[in-house]
């Protein structure tokens, strides 16, 4: 089919409608739909070598030393040899070839992995092993437990109970928890008969290919019958089977045109803004080029007008060629000559450089994470020095700053504190790895991993406190989590939320282990003894509630509601008998909360038998009434859960990801400003957002934007920005602006005195990135030192960020773990995706990996800076190398007649930059660095020049090009003056064109070899033999290209024979090579020097302080934990969905439960529409569409291949 | 101990290069260190200077132009192309003993040896000697690849314009105008590896017949096998005088290597007294506005007369120097700002 790689496949016309039939491989024939074969390779091995080289020529550079080849065999043009182009040029594109090639035989690798998985097919009545590639649209496959799905498939029956079945879709948004998919009644009945399977002939009319993943519409057409299909009937590609024991799906897509494969669209190429600086240099570069010569061009016109002319006698001219001709022959001539300004080794320099770069990240060893064996991941590797010059980073939250792991922390018990450990004298001890922890042995189903230090509360179970054995009991009774226990004692909890699953696994430990629950009971063991509650309700969790409930039966018969929820809510609903505990309590709470801790209240209450009956009758009516249930059940609840009795309260720990304060405080002191955008409520994200020091009390004040209009919004970010700088309130949206190319305006930093926060939540959001508000929004936000965005939605994650770059000519970078980050990931100029647990697609689609938050600042103030450092050195050092080496052909034009006579040598030409030059310039751009990583660390402020620029920008290109200028006079004047009418010891000529050739090559050499020895601040043994190795390198490659035997190999190619030996051996060379030498560095050296004393530089300071401290500075000292003892408070932890309860009593989510499947319960009440609301919860406040732009979850589709590939199956 | 192992088996490794952490110098430009560089450089270079300039002055050069632009030139008469086979003789007195060796050269300018053109206007295999390059000339040598469709050799315009005027040199001894010949030394005055490798006859005996069916550059008056007619070994491309000239220069006013005077009662060099140079015009420059002219020059440690270096290495010293004094200043000043 694409025997030449390209794909040259049928140009159909768009598919409208896609009509297949089951088991019906003739009649889906004529429709061409692709099988499921997939390629992301690009070439096979014959189209290979034209492909490629087609690609390459397409970029400039490539094509510019191209046309310069096509000019160089014109002989009237020809100023150089052909081989000065086609050697570089070669090594090029070879190196390009080999790198391009090694990719694709990956893809190729991967591409058959995957095409070539087995997978059961019903073919012919039976079921075949068969390749993935060979399935076809039509077909219907038997999947298995822990298999990955084939294509999309129209789920038709389950071994599981009601036709559903389990996956997991972590390939696709990276969530990790179980989504649930249910068969048409219809075709569930065909259940694992293969005859009626066979039979099946249903006909599926559905939408055509896209890549949509939350969307299906479809109907199946059945025995005369229409049922409609929607997503929760389809299995995606790239999803898995869990807990299934098998399933069979029609094939709807394959390869191709599976959603997934829709999906991988190519990320959009990343580039630095280095890279797009140099781009305009390179066109300025063009522009200089193209004025030079014609300079030159003009001045070959006038010299053959008045000399040419005069001079036919020794220099007749070829026929017909007169002096405007000669000039624009010239032209010409002089481009190939002076096209080493851009020269072909600065863009394989460049990548080099940032390759080895990239390494280095790879290879640190303090970015690497012992405990899950996560060395840091370069996986591009073209944008290291970006990462110096990072001003906004974006942060996720969960998993990012924090661990996503909750722990049960503290607690408070009938007003006793427990959690803390004191010593002997009552002071409390600060909490470590070697405090010692708790034994639970006394628990066979306790869980290892949970730790404790506090014995006093171990000792109050075993004492048989009724106040902690009821405060136990509620933690193990009033949830929603799952339990499944596949050996016995062997319990795993599917927890909702990471909150809840933290609490039920305290209870579990210290004696109350919820063990299973059905849809009307809860068993658990209490302090070794097996008991059954019976579940009578469960009043479940709302935004507005901020509680739950439940109410049980205790197998003694005694009814119980117990309930847990936001402090302030459960305190208004608490009996007064326990006002004296409330107090003890609050000033437990406010204690658990200075520290950072989310707190739930929990309480009880025991119920009438009678009063409940008459409660339960009210509920069930209003359970069943049509309108206003909602209402009603609400108010139910709210009559029941009053007169509470207070228990006590929990305290969580969110875990901050270890070093979180102290990175955010260091990347702060860089000027690097840190902006939280999380899925998590305010309450939840403001606390974080203390604890880990991104707000701080000292703040002069943190500004809350939660207004709901567009208004309000605009008049409260209005308000804050008074507040912050009252002059610049009204006009300040026409404050200084910068037109910027696409007359996009860019916005100055307001200076702002003092330190503000700013905390928007989703809503209001959505306002503040309207097109009318946003610069509103920006100018406010960038005056503050902290932005917390809260209750964001992946798309809004990207929008914040494309509001900087568009406003902001400011570098930024984004920092997730979670699918929801992917957005944000790919819309910032980094992608910091942090490899954790939440599945592999932030990593996937990110620029650097790294396991640990902390590493960030090692990845900025190290790795970052000394990346951009060195890339401008690198650059300022190359452009000057080779505009000095460029420039004395323009000088020696005014002394040859403009006749595109090179000053050197044609090999000098061609070795230069490949060989004479390469290593050392290299080697510094390798190896330097200014000061090391603890100085880096210990003075942030050293960040600073990178976010300005400062390093390389266009006022220090044209330094540069002045400084070549200087030298280029230098070096050709010079030794014009010292050669000028002389001779050597022995009279004989040294003032030929071939010894002044070698001498000037040799004075530019050595020049620009001792320039960089100025340069280079990091000298290692490396730099040095570099820099020593390739000027003997010059010398033993000059004194061999001119011997005998290379001329009598080839006497056209080698004519300087001898000039070496005859003219390196004067004195006068050598006082001449010297003395060039030596002016072109004085003035070099004075500048600094006066520089240094004058107007020192941060860098320059630091310096100066690392010289005078010579030994290593004393670690910084070790923070204590912060403490704060502010009265925020969290409030109810949970990010919580609604609607679990419903799934738990309804028996949806377990696994055989004792109810046959024809009691009729398969069609019970249609459910609420169950979908996963998890951490991507879709929120639009302005009714927007969610999702619209689909990136979102966009892969690319080598990435995508890694991802299959990876997973331990 | 093999799980944990295995359990870090992706930790990288920890050498000085993986951890950028390899020794270095880090040099600075502290005052103290270039402060006392400035001063040792220009005092070096002072010193340097010194000796150069002395040198060079002690350096004696006599140039004289024959291209007889004046009407009072010797060689007026000549510079009219019509005429042909003319001789004119410039009379010259040395006043004291001009130390010998002496090194006579002819210099001309104006004149682009350096124009590409010009320059690659000539076949390297051909003037190596290999005959089939006798009979195709590379093209390279346009427009003088073929006279009359014979090939020319030695082909090219570098070849074709060699320079021709000859020289004699003349001393007048006593006072009835009696004329001594100064004998001239055309040996070694070409690079030993320009005689001996990168130009080559071909080896037939004679050398004449390799020449067979080819014919001489079209300014030339004599074919290239009978450039000199005293010394076989000094003819075809390995006429020392052909040899200089195809050394092409690197700027348009340049020198040439004549002839050494070395020999006889010359060895110690000129002495003082009245000499004419009878010179064979044969060159024509006028034409272009070149100039002509013969230089005595005698030479030191440090090759030909040339001031310059030395003067630039004074004036360089002197700058480093002061320099020097500049930022002591500055640095007493300003000092280094301790703490920011």
């Amino acid at each position: 089919m694409s025997f030449f790689g390209l794909d040259c496949v049928r140009k159909k016309e768009r598919e409208q409608e896609r009509k297949l039939r089951a088991n019906d491989r003739e009649y889906n024939l004529p429709f061409r739909y692709a099988t499921n074969a997939i390629k992301t390779s690009k070439y096979n091995f014959f189209s290979f070598l034209p492909l490629n080289l087609f690609e390459q020529f397409q970029r400039i550079a490539n094509a510019y030393f191209l046309f310069l080849l096509v000019l160089q065999v014109i002989p009237q043009i020809s100023s150089l040899s052909w081989f000065t182009t086609v050697v570089p040029l070669v090594l090029v594109l070879s190196v390009t070839a080999a790198k391009d090639a090694t990719d694709d035989i990956n893809r190729h690798r991967s591409d058959n992995q995957v095409n070539n998985r087995k997978v059961q097919v019903l073919i012919d009545r039976k079921l075949r092993s068969e390749k993935w590639m060979d399935i076809q649209v039509g077909d219907i496959i038997k999947l298995e437990n822990n298999q990955f799905v084939t294509a999309d498939l129209l789920l038709l029956s389950s071994s599981e109970p009601l036709n559903l079945v389990y996956i997991e879709t972590a390939e696709l948004d990276g969530e990790t928890n179980l989504k649930v998919r249910q068969a048409l009644p219809v075709t569930g009945d065909l259940g694992g008969d293969m005859e009626k399977l066979a039979d099946f002939n249903g006909e599926v009319r559905c939408e055509p290919p896209n890549n949509r993943l939350d969307r299906f519409t479809g109907t199946l057409t059945y025995a005369g019958q229409k049922y409609p299909l929607d997503n929760e009937k389809i299995l995606l590609r790239g999803c898995t089977l869990r807990n299934t024991e098998w399933c069979f799906g029609l094939v709807l897509f394959a390869g191709p045109e599976t959603k997934l494969m829709q999906n991988c669209g190519r990320t959009t190429f990343k580039r630095t803004s280095i890279d797009r600086l140099m781009n305009v240099l390179v066109l300025c570069i063009f522009g200089f080029l193209a004025f030079m010569c014609t300079i030159l061009a003009i001045g070959n016109y006038f010299w053959e007008l008045h000399k040419g002319t005069e001079f036919t006698i020794f220099l007749p001219r070829p026929d017909g060629n007169d002096a405007a001709f000669s000039a624009f022959l010239t032209f010409w001539s002089y481009v190939i000559i002076l096209n080493t300004v851009v020269p072909i080794s600065l863009y394989v320099s460049v990548e080099i450089i940032r390759l080895g770069n990239s390494f280095y990240i790879e290879w640190d060893r303090k970015m690497y994470y012992a405990r899950n064996d996560t060395p840091a991941e370069a996986r591009t590797t073209t944008l290291n020095e970006e990462l110096g010059q990072i001003k906004y980073v974006f942060s996720d939250k969960t998993g990012t700053l924090t661990q996503n792991i909750m722990t049960f922390n503290k607690c408070s018990i009938n007003g006793k504190s427990y959690g803390d450990v004191y010593d002997y004298t009552g002071q409390r001890l600060e909490i470590t790895e070697h405090t010692e922890t708790v034994d639970f042995s006394f628990n066979p189903l306790a869980d290892p991993r949970f730790m404790f230090h506090d014995h006093a509360l171990v000792e109050a179970v075993k004492l048989e406190n009724p106040e902690v054995h009821a405060f136990f009991r509620l933690l193990a009774l009033c949830h929603t989590v799952m339990a499944e226990e596949k050996t016995e004692g062997e319990l795993l909890y599917q927890a909702q939320s990471p909150d809840e699953g933290a609490l039920v696994t305290a209870a579990r430990n210290f004696g109350f282990v919820f063990r299973s629950r059905t849809p009307d009971s809860i068993s658990i063991v209490e302090m070794g003894k097996q008991r059954s509650y019976e579940l009578l309700a469960i009043l479940d969790f709302n935004n507005v509630r901020k509680r739950m409930s439940v109410i049980v039966r205790s197998p003694e018969g005694k009814l119980s509601l117990y309930c847990k929820g936001a402090d302030t809510i459960i305190y208004e609903r608490l009996h007064q008998s326990c006002s004296k505990l409330m107090d003890v309590t609050t000033e437990h709470l406010n204690e658990f909360a200075g520290e950072g801790l989310r707190t739930l209240v929990l309480a009880y209450k025991d119920l009438d038998e009678e009063y409940f009956n008459q409660w339960k009758q009210r509920h069930h009516e209003a359970s069943t009434t049509l309108e206003d249930r909602e209402d009603k059940l609400d108010q139910l609840y709210e009559e029941i859960e009053k007169d509470l009795l207070l228990l006590g309260a929990t305290a969580i720990e969110d875990k901050l990801q270890d070093g979180v304060p102290q990175t955010i405080e260091q990347l702060s002191k860089a000027d690097i400003k840190i902006w939280v955008l999380t899925g998590d409520k305010q309450e939840t994200a403001e606390n974080i957002g203390y604890s880990c020091n991104l707000l701080r009390e000292e703040m002069n004040e943190v500004f809350i934007i939660s207004a709901n209009s567009l208004e309000d919004v605009r008049q409260e970010l209005r308000n804050a920005r008074t507040c912050m700088k009252p002059a610049a309130a009204e006009n300040s949206v026409f404050l200084p602006e910068r037109i910027l190319g696409k007359g996009v305006k860019v916005v100055a930093d307001d200076v702002v005195n003092g330190e503000y926060g700013l905390v928007i939540n989703g809503h209001s959001l959505a306002y503040a990135l309207e097109s009318s508000v946003e610069q509103e929004f920006l100018n406010t936000a960038c005056m503050c030192k902290a932005v917390i965005c809260c209750r964001v939605t992946p798309l809004q994650k990207a929008q914040v960020v494309e509001l900087v770059k568009k406003y902001k000519q400011a570098v930024t970078l984004a920092i997730g773990d979670g699918a929801n980050d992917v957005s944000m990931i790919k819309a910032a100029h980094i992608g910091v995706g942090i490899s954790g647990q939440e599945g592999m697609q932030a990593v996937l689609s990110s620029d650097y990996s790294f396991a640990q938050f902390r590493f960030l600042q090692r990845l900025l103030l190290v790795h970052g800076r000394w990346s951009y450092l060195r890339m401008c050195k690198f650059l300022r050092y190359f452009f000057y190398k080779n505009f000095t080496f460029t420039f004395v052909h323009f000088w020696y034009a005014f002394f040859c007649g403009f006749s595109a006579q090179t000053v050197y040598d044609q090999w000098f030409i061609t070795l230069y930059n490949l060989m004479y030059t390469a290593l050392p310039v290299l080697g510094m751009s390798l190896f330097d660095q200014d000061v090391n990583d603890v100085w880096s660390f210990q003075h942030p402020q050293l960040y600073v020049p990178g976010q300005l620029n400062l390093y390389f920008s266009k006022k220090a290109f044209f330094k540069c090009a002045l400084h070549s200028c200087y030298s280029s006079l230098v070096l050709f004047f010079i030794p014009y003056a010292a050669m000028y009418n002389t001779v050597r010891d022995d009279g004989k000529d040294v003032a030929d064109y071939q010894s002044f050739a070698l001498l000037t090559q040799t004075c530019l050499l050595f020049a620009v070899s001792i320039q960089l020895g100025f340069e280079m601040s990091y000298w290692t043994v490396v730099n040095t033999f570099f820099v020593l190795g390739s000027l003997a390198m010059y010398f033993a490659v000059t004194f061999a290209m001119y011997s005998d035997g290379m001329f009598l190999m080839l006497p056209s190619a080698f004519p300087f024979i001898g000039t070496a030996r005859n003219s390196l051996n004067q004195t006068n060379v050598w006082l001449t090579i010297f003395l060039t030498s030596i002016l072109c560095i004085l003035p070099v050296v004075t500048y600094r020097f006066l520089m240094v004393h004058l107007c020192p530089t941060i860098n320059d300071k630091v310096m100066f302080k690392v010289r005078q401290a010579k030994a290593m500075p004393p670690p910084p000292p070790r923070r204590a934990r912060i403490r704060r003892t502010s009265s925020r408070r969290s409030g109810y932890a949970f990010s919580h969905a609604q609607g679990y309860g419903d799934l738990v009593t309804s028996g949806r989510f377990l696994r055989r439960p004792a109810v046959s499947r024809s009691s009729g319960f398969a069609h019970g009440r249609p459910t609420t529409g169950f979908s996963p609301m998890g951490r991507s919860a879709g929120y639009s406040p302005t009714g927007r569409p969610q999702n619209t732009k689909t990136p979102d979850v966009e892969v690319t589709s080598l990435q995508m291949y890694r991802s299959i590939r990876d997973p331990a199956l | 101990m093999v799980k944990d192992e295995k359990e870090s088996a992706n930790r990288p490794d920890n050498t000085a290069f993986t951890q950028q952490r390899l020794p270095a110098w880090q040099p600075m430009l502290s005052a103290g260190i270039i402060i006392p560089g400035f001063v040792l450089i220009g005092l070096a270079f002072i010193g340097i200077g010194v000796v150069l300039f002395i040198s060079s002055r002690s350096i004696q050069v006599l140039e004289m132009d024959y291209t007889g632009v004046e009407q009072k030139s010797a060689c007026f008469k000549c510079s009219d192309p019509t005429v042909k086979d003319c001789i004119c003789s410039l009379e010259f007195s040395i006043d004291s003993l001009f130390k010998g060796p002496v090194f006579m050269y002819y210099g001309l300018s104006n004149y682009f040896q350096n124009y590409r053109r010009y320059g690659v206007s000539k076949d390297y295999n051909q003037l190596y000697g290999d005959l089939t390059y006798f009979k195709t000339p590379s093209d390279t040598c346009a427009p003088y690849v073929y006279d009359k469709n014979k090939p020319i050799v030695p082909c090219g315009s570098i070849a074709n314009s060699m320079f021709n005027d000859t020289f004699r040199l003349y001393q007048s001894v006593g006072t009835n105008g009696t004329k001594k010949q100064v004998p001239f030394d055309g040996k070694g005055i070409a690079w030993w590896t320009d005689y001996n490798i990168k130009y080559r006859n071909p080896s037939v005996v004679p050398l004449m017949d390799a020449f067979n069916g080819t014919t001489k550059p079209i300014f030339w008056s004599k074919t290239a096998y009978e450039l000199d007619p005293t010394d076989p070994n000094n003819n075809g491309f390995i006429n020392e005088d052909f040899l200089v000239w195809m050394r092409r220069a690197a700027l348009p006013d340049f020198r040439k290597l004549y002839r050494r005077i070395t020999a006889g009662d010359y060895a110690e060099g000129l002495p003082a007294g009245n000499y004419s140079l009878e010179i064979s015009y044969n060159y024509p420059v006028l034409s272009f506005g070149g100039r002509k002219k013969v230089v005595f020059s005698n030479v030191s440690w440090m090759g030909g007369r040339n001031e310059f270096l030395g003067i630039a290495y004074l004036v360089i010293g002197a700058l480093c120097v002061f320099m020097s004094i500049v930022m002591l200043i500055v640095y007493a000043k300003f000092k280094f700002p301790d703490d920011e």
